[in-house]
């Protein structure tokens, strides 16, 4: 066990490299520190000393690979690549492009992230699962089918609609919670509630359906129908046989997204003004901080890696007949 | 004089390979097979209807040219700067008819008070009469609603002549075909005995045309939809945004699909070394949160376009490269799964008595990925391609909404939500952007959505039960 583990840790070493590599060559190569900074101090009619003080305050004065002018081991470690990609391997972050610590902020910012996914993560799940189950009950019936139908709907509406919709009719509308904002502590709850229903809400449709799909495929294996033939009640069979198998794919499937559930969600966070890691992307990504983009590339990079790692392991905790090696 | 953009190009590109693909799938039971299936389902058609319609207006204004300016000098041509499509010349009555600023839907009032000089010289704050809006009214008070009932009444019997006239001519080439009269086929239609659900394609033409005609009959003397900030039709600005929607939606998979199929054939028949490298590079790709590798990718592109300024002609070809580079990106993240699905189904089918035969009698590597492994995966690069389209259309909504989506110059979903959501906050509420542009992206996605699942179902023998 221990051992897979840690080979496959030793696998992701490789794909991050390259992922940092990617980030490398899309942030410093293709478009060079120079493009950058006339970027930032305006199109045109940018003096050349502007630029180079610009390039000197965040560090992107040195050579891209390798220095020339130093020597020994500063050859490769006083470059941009070492300065600016090789430590993310630390979760060195260094400082934005306006001059913040990014692993600070960071630190401070994945909170109200986690106080949004995590209970939408769970109320979903359960609120889901019973879904699901309820339409396999009904398989076939016009409970059934109306709820496909209204699972197809509700797919096919934008996620904005949700967003805005709720914001409008909850918040504005009837007053019942602020439209957007955040607080520390435990005043925090009245401003998570409504990203937390919209969040809700927008995954009816698509996961329900994925759900239902997924107990019915339990449902015609034979297992069930060795229950049945027990003369089991069509409900215990349900709950005792179909639920707990059909769980392992659902609970498994999760597994994957859990460590990303630090970053949060770009879009509800920007929506709902929540000061967490999504907000603090978009941020970044409106005022065109490179520094704090590359930074959330790679860190997201790594909590997929992690919940990959998670994923095969939970494969052997719930299903014992998967050996890992 | 014509103009072409790389995303007219590649549309039509799509459009001849899907004819092609049409004309092959004709011949090779396999593929037509499951399409006969399709055909024979209600929802499908009917989506498939809707589909079309989409298509249409979006091909229509697929086809750019610099519109000509009339001169005093007969035999000289001076083409304006500015660049229209086909499509507008049909929309030319809603594209001119610009009013000042906000006004609802069907109104015949502004939406704000602004100072009205009146007869006698007094200045007054008064909602103004719009410049275009309920402009054949005396007033609009009292006629507007008997005028907007009557409008819509005549829209609905003009409708309903249209639809009975295309339905006809349809049942006329019908019994052509079936080769019996035209009482006959009628009959066979309506009792569901044709090979194709025409039932359900009658039904929606007829709905349709009837909606159409109504909002026609409504907009030469109102906005449908009202008007945005600067007083453009919104009605307008949804059309427009059809082709935006429909290029991010198929040019996506089109970008991506020669990589999926290449890489996952390859990984899945070479093995070895192939395999590995070809399933770092996905995981790799797949590591990258897709939103974040298309904004790092977008922030790029803006800037190259900015220290490029002068290498584009036009505010339109920035926005269409823009527009062509975001299918890249939404491809490249989104090939992973496609060519994960394919690399498992080559790893069983190199197995295959056909394949194993095939390499016996000497046929080269390529020769077998292309001829033997390629037609048997085809259902599932089919599957790919109409699941996609749907989720494709709401991601550009989003993407723009973060301002990582379509350039802001270009009409499009995403681009009218972000413009309307400030809107929100005004009292009263402006909600007719946010609406027109939530009601196209709905039925688009919607009619996709019906047709992809009808598709599925039909190519995918193991989900047929269910």
């Amino acid at each position: 066990m221990i051992n897979y583990i840690l080979r496959r840790i030793l696998y992701a070493v490789p794909i991050l490299i390259g992922v940092n590599i990617i980030t490398f060559v899309l942030f410093f190569v293709v478009n060079t520190p120079d493009d950058m900074a006339r970027m930032h101090l305006g199109m045109k009619r940018v003096s050349q000393e502007a630029i180079i003080k610009w390039k000197d305050d965040r560090g992107y004065n040195k050579p891209i690979l390798i220095n020339k002018e130093e020597n020994g081991i500063k050859k490769i470690t006083n470059t941009i690549f070492f300065e600016n990609s090789i430590k993310l391997f630390i979760f060195d972050f260094g400082r934005s492009d306006s001059g913040r610590d990014i692993g600070y902020d960071i630190s401070q910012r994945m909170w109200p992230s986690l106080a949004i996914t995590v209970p939408s993560l769970l109320i979903g799940l359960l609120a889901y699962i019973t879904f699901g189950l309820i339409l396999a009950f009904f398989r076939g019936t016009y409970v059934d089918i109306s709820g496909v139908v209204l699972c197809v709907i509700m797919m096919s509406i934008s996620g904005l609609f949700y967003i805005i919709g709720g914001q409008y009719l909850i918040g504005k509308f009837l007053h019942l919670v602020p439209i957007s904002g955040y607080d520390t502590g435990l005043n925090a709850f009245k401003f998570i509630i409504l990203p937390v229903l919209v969040g809700l809400i927008g995954g009816i449709g698509a996961s329900t359906r994925w759900y239902r799909t997924i107990f019915l495929e339990e449902m015609n294996k034979d297992y069930v129908r060795t229950a049945r033939a027990k003369g089991l009640s069509e409900s215990s069979v349900l709950y005792r046989h179909v639920l707990s198998n059909g769980l392992i794919p659902i609970l498994t499937g999760i597994v994957v997204i859990l460590p990303s559930l630090f970053i949060g969600s770009l879009i509800v966070e920007s929506f709902f003004a929540v000061p967490g890691l999504g907000s603090y992307t978009i941020d970044a990504i409106n005022r065109q901080d490179f520094a704090i983009v590359r930074s959330m590339v790679f860190l997201g990079s790594v909590l997929y890696i992690i919940g990959l790692i998670l994923t095969d392991i939970s494969y052997t905790f719930v299903d014992p007949r998967v050996r890992l090696n | 004089m014509p103009i072409i953009f790389i995303t007219d190009f590649l549309i039509f590109l799509l459009l001849f390979t899907i004819v092609g693909f049409y004309l092959y799938a004709r011949k090779h039971e396999h593929l037509s097979a499951p399409w006969r299936v399709v055909k024979k389902r209600p929802l499908a058609m009917s989506s498939a209807v809707v589909l079309f319609l989409f298509v249409t207006i979006g091909l229509f204004d697929s086809i750019h040219f610099h519109p000509s300016i009339e001169t005093n000098e007969s035999n000289k041509n001076v083409y304006s700067n500015e660049i229209m499509s086909v499509l507008d010349i049909f929309l030319d009555d809603l594209r001119t008819k610009n009013e000042k600023t906000y006004s609802a839907p069907l109104a015949s009032y502004s939406f704000s008070k602004e100072l009205i000089e009146q007869d006698n010289g007094i200045q007054i704050r008064d909602y103004p009469r719009l410049v275009y809006g309920g402009v054949s009214l005396n007033n609009p008070e009292s006629e507007s609603i008997t005028d907007i009932t009557k409008r819509i009444s005549l829209g609905i019997l003009y409708g309903l002549l249209i639809s009975t006239v295309i339905i006809s001519l349809i049942i006329f080439v019908l019994s052509k075909t079936l080769q019996t009269n035209y009482r006959g086929a009628l009959q066979k239609c309506l009792e569901n005995k044709t090979d194709t659900h025409w039932y359900s394609i009658f039904a929606t033409i007829s709905i349709i045309s009837i909606i159409i005609c109504i909002v026609c009959n409504l907009s030469q003397n109102y906005h449908v939809f009202g008007t945005d900030k600067v007083g453009q039709d919104v009605l307008y600005q949804a059309l427009k945004s059809i082709r935006t929607g429909l290029v991010i939606g198929t040019l996506t998979t089109l970008v991506m699909l020669p990589f999926a199929i290449i890489m996952g054939l390859m990984a899945g028949y070479f093995r070895g070394w192939v395999d590995d490298v070809i399933q770092y590079l996905y995981t790799t790709l797949n590591s990258i949160p897709g939103v974040l590798l298309i904004a790092a990718s977008i922030l790029l592109l803006q800037v190259y376009i900015s220290n490029h300024a002068d290498d584009f002609n036009s505010i339109e070809q920035r926005a269409d490269l823009r527009l062509l580079f975001l299918c890249i990106i939404l491809g490249i993240t989104s090939w992973t799964g496609l060519c994960r699905l394919l690399r498992a189904e080559a790893l069983k089918l190199r197995e295959v008595d056909y394949v194993q035969a095939a390499k016996a009698f000497g046929v080269g590597n390529f020769e077998v990925m292309f001829r033997h492994l390629l037609p048997n995966v085809m259902h599932i690069v089919m599957i790919s391609i109409v699941l996609d389209f749907s989720g494709l259309v709401l991601a550009e909504a989003v993407l723009s909404y973060i301002n990582i989506g379509v350039d802001p110059s270009m009409y499009s979903w995403g681009n009218m939500i972000n413009s309307a959501r400030l809107e929100m906050a005004r009292e009263p509420v402006v909600w007719w952007s946010l609406a027109a542009a939530f009601i196209f992206m709905f039925i688009l996605v919607l009619a996709a959505n019906l047709f992809s699942d009808a598709v599925r179902d039909a190519f995918d023998p193991r989900l047929r039960e269910f």
